[in-house]
């Protein structure tokens, strides 16, 4: 008996539905060996990281939270790579929005009103675009991978928020901190139920316009064409340039708007961290929603799992809280991995079949 | 005849089966090659006989059965020992080099050090003695696509083999160059080697051949002496049923030129495409005209050309019923009432992942009203056309809305030639209407581009199929290196004529007229 893998016909609906599952259920197979290996009994390893953040109501609404920024970034990736235009630049265009949106307080720090939230939030959209903007043209105008361009990028903003924050901006009440002021009363996004603020609506709304725009309009058509067969879309009339432009700006303003509502609620200030490493991670998020904005909602909720579980496991296992980033890669690994099962079947080649290939001696 | 006992034999394949998940490409084939002869594999397109030969070759292995050389059981497990054997194969898309010299393409293929000098000499010999012209120096991308067909002969030849297979090695060549080509097989079976000789042309193997194996559907359906046949009979066989006979004669309605090209030129595109020079060319509602040429010749820059998928830099260039259009974009001349179809239908003129509906999407937002609201697709809509193009152009699918990759490559032609002729469009543009087609396929897209003409519709052809040309073509063009010859009408040009054109007598003319002035 041969296993081989064997092409199928079409792409199969039941294994693209099924493939992020297996991904998870393998991963949490391979958790369990790492937990193992470190002498910790598998199932309370387990049982910590993945079943106890979801016992409490806390832990729960710190779930939404982390959740926010990650579908509110991972939908517009997702509508990027399906493109096939890479941007895997968002936690710098993440940085650059809340830059840019948290610049209103800086300049105008006892601004007190219903317009001050809507500015800042309309300028960590903008920021996101421009940053997104850099690598769209840098690729457009010479043909620049946007992969390294757009990750690249993320350093630079990155040097310049913490020079801003140790600089020109540190708040001069601060205790030489390297922090701006803290943001306070409408400068902040209005909560809706004990830790969970505004910016999950904007994540659900965002999912579902983008759900909507991919599936049924004409732009989305457009975006999918492109990435599946570019000879086709310039037949159809689509041009590839315009369409790198639109998920840069799209996905970078979404990021921005995502970096600009972290800031003005759970970080409350600007300060050299602001993310966890938010833009990274939403490609899994965008991977394992298999590409779909509502998926992404489904599997911005699952790597927020991850985040909470890492930082259970930090408290109660003593493992180190990089144990979610070890999590996080196995995932990516796993669904990659899985995919292939959509396009792909495996099937056992029979002895006898088998024979007739071989050397006849 | 000692058929049987294998004696006589260069080559048996005996009961070959090979099983490509549920299609039986190969079902029980045998093929038995006589040192010497020059034996043909005949059938239509996805009868099996690119099956048989790569198994042959030993780029796939049979599901079961047994192959026999020289009398003896072997298995082929790659072409690196079907070389060893002595079996040399020409493919149809050569794997040259296109910035490597001749001889350096032919050390590639050799196995172990190679001294570039004295392969040169070897090469220079074999080429003087075999008719064969052929400078080893030469850049292969300075080449025509005969003189490359040449090189992969050489490169076989070189190996001094005993079987060659050549598959289907007259469709990139002028008749002249396959004249040429003929002499040198004929000489080659005369000094022993045996040839397989791949081809659905049936005149040719009348012509070359001593003995035909004729597939259908994965199975030999007989075994004739093709010149003992008629190309009617041989015909049959291959089909199985009469072939539909086209029916044009109904006279050309001359109407007003809907399509109009006036010294429309385009810059080559990278040192290895085709620039196009100064085509003049005009068609009237009510006729089909075609382009006859030799594959790379600028025809596929052509079809760019008139699409607007490379936009020109004269507006006025281009005509769509008297308006200017150069430098409009595919949309606005869809807009205009113009369709295309281009040469390649996956990945080009149909999305492969997506469905039949979504793919009437792709060529008709634009000029469909009812397929986009305010932005939005009506799906619908699409799906309606989808259904409308399957039932009229008998398009068999497995399942209700397939995707394009699941349909034969005859089936979703004729949905795509079928999704631009729903349209009833002013304007067809159609490269390589029926290019790996079955022939029943074949005569329904062939019909349907005539009807549509007939209906008032200006029909532009591009075909490296003369049989298709001449039975469709109110007046015929030639392309070639990127400049088009006069439109001549049909029952004025022979096939000698045609040939001559291929090969760029025109361009020479031009030349000459060129240097008086």
């Amino acid at each position: 008996m041969q296993l081989v893998l064997e092409k199928r016909p079409e792409r199969s609906r039941r294994m693209a539905l099924l493939s992020p599952l297996l991904a998870i259920l393998l991963t949490v197979i391979t958790g369990a060996v790492i937990f193992a290996l470190r002498g910790i009994e598998p199932l309370h390893g387990l049982n910590v990281y993945f079943i106890e953040p979801l016992t409490q109501i806390w832990s729960l609404e710190q779930l939404v939270v982390k959740a926010t920024p990650l579908v509110l970034i991972g939908v517009g990736l997702a509508v990027c790579y399906t493109a096939n235009v890479w941007n895997i630049g968002a936690e710098g265009q993440f940085t650059f929005g809340a830059i840019l949106g948290g610049m209103i307080l800086v300049l105008f720090p006892a601004w007190q009103s219903p317009l001050t939230l809507v500015m800042m939030l309309l300028f960590g959209i903008l920021g996101g675009m421009i940053y997104g903007a850099i690598p769209a043209l840098l690729k457009i105008r010479f043909n620049a991978n946007e992969i390294l361009t757009s990750l690249m990028l993320v350093y630079v903003v990155q040097f310049l928020l913490d020079w801003l924050v140790r600089g020109p901006w540190r708040d001069p009440q601060g205790f030489n901190f390297p922090k701006t002021i803290t943001f306070e009363g409408l400068q902040l996004l209005p909560m809706l139920s004990g830790s969970i603020h505004l910016g999950a609506v904007f994540a659900v709304l965002a999912a579902l316009v983008l759900a909507f725009v991919m599936g049924r309009m004409l732009k989305g058509f457009e975006v999918r064409v492109v990435g599946n067969a570019p000879r086709a879309a310039r037949f159809a009339g689509f041009s590839r340039p315009r369409t790198i432009l639109f998920c840069f700006l799209l996905s970078g303003g979404l990021a921005g708007l995502a970096g600009i509502t972290e800031v003005a609620s759970v970080v409350g200030q600007l300060q050299p961290q602001i993310s966890p490493g938010y833009g990274f991670t939403a490609i899994i998020v965008a991977f394992l929603g298999r590409l779909n904005p509502l998926g992404a909602l489904a599997a911005g909720l699952m790597l927020a799992l991850s985040y909470l579980g890492g930082e259970a496991a930090q408290v109660s296992l003593g493992l180190s809280d990089r144990i979610a980033k070890v999590f996080q890669g196995i995932l990516l690994f796993y669904i990659l991995a899985c995919d292939t099962l959509i396009l792909y079947r495996f099937r056992w080649l029979k002895p006898q079949a088998l024979a007739a290939t071989q050397p006849a001696e | 005849m000692t058929d049987k006992d294998g004696k006589d034999h260069l080559l048996e394949a005996l009961h070959i089966v090979k099983i490509f998940g549920t299609l039986r490409a190969n079902d029980d084939v045998s093929l038995f090659v006589r040192p010497g002869e020059i034996h043909a594999l005949l059938g239509e397109n996805g009868a099996g006989k690119s099956t048989l030969v790569k198994i042959i070759y030993g780029a796939l292995q049979p599901t079961s059965g047994e192959l026999r050389w020289q009398g003896e059981p072997v298995t082929i497990g790659s072409p690196a020992q079907a070389r060893k054997l002595g079996i040399g194969m020409v493919f149809q898309h050569f794997s040259l080099f296109e910035a490597l010299t001749v001889a350096e393409n032919i050390a590639l293929a050799l196995p172990g050090a190679f001294d570039i000098a004295a392969l040169s000499q070897r090469i220079r010999t074999i080429s003087r003695d075999y008719g064969l012209p052929l400078e080893p120096s030469a850049t292969v991308g300075d080449l025509s696509v005969g003189e490359r067909q040449r090189i992969e002969i050489i490169r076989c030849l070189l190996q001094e083999p005993k079987l060659l297979i050549m598959d289907e090695p007259t469709a990139v060549l002028t008749p002249q160059e396959a004249d040429q080509l003929f002499l040198v097989l004929e000489r080659l079976a005369k000094e022993g080697c045996s040839i397989l000789y791949i081809s659905h042309r049936l005149e040719e193997v009348k012509r070359l051949c001593q003995s035909a194996t004729i597939l259908r559907q994965g199975k030999v359906v007989a075994c004739v002496d093709p010149r003992k046949e008629t190309a009617a009979s041989l015909a049959r066989l291959m089909v199985g049923s009469d072939i539909h006979v086209v029916h044009p004669k109904a006279k050309p309605r001359s109407g007003p030129a809907r399509l109009v090209l006036d010294k429309l030129s385009l810059a080559q595109d990278g040192p290895f495409g085709v620039g196009l020079r100064d085509i003049s060319l005009s068609v009237a509602g009510g006729e089909v005209v075609a382009i006859a040429g030799v594959a790379g010749n600028g025809q596929s820059e052509f079809f760019d050309a008139i699409s607007g998928e490379k936009p020109l830099a004269r507006n006025e260039a281009l005509l769509i019923d008297g308006k200017p259009c150069g430098r409009l974009s595919i949309t606005a001349r869809r807009r205009m009432g113009a369709a295309f179809v281009p040469e390649e239908r996956l990945g080009h003129g149909a999305v492969p992942a997506f469905r039949l509906s979504e793919n009437v999407i792709l060529t008709r937002y634009a000029s469909d009203k009812d397929l986009t609201r305010s932005g939005t697709i009506g799906r619908d809509a699409a799906a309606n056309v989808a259904e409308r193009v399957i039932k009229s152009y008998d398009v068999r699918k497995g399942k209700p809305d397939p995707e394009a990759r699941a349909l034969s490559g005859g089936n979703l032609q004729k949905f795509v030639v079928g999704r631009e002729l729903d349209r009833n469009p002013a304007v067809l543009v159609v490269n390589q209407p029926t290019w790996g087609v079955d022939a029943g396929a074949a005569a329904t897209i062939r019909q349907a581009l005539i009807d549509l003409a007939r209906a008032g519709s200006a029909v532009l052809v591009i075909s490296q199929d003369l049989d298709e040309i001449f039975e469709i073509a109110d007046r015929i063009a030639v392309i070639s290196r990127g400049q088009l010859s006069e439109a001549y009408p049909a029952s004025e040009l022979t096939r000698e004529k045609i040939g001559l054109l291929m090969a760029g007598e025109h361009e020479m003319r031009e030349e000459r007229h060129a240097a008086r002035a």
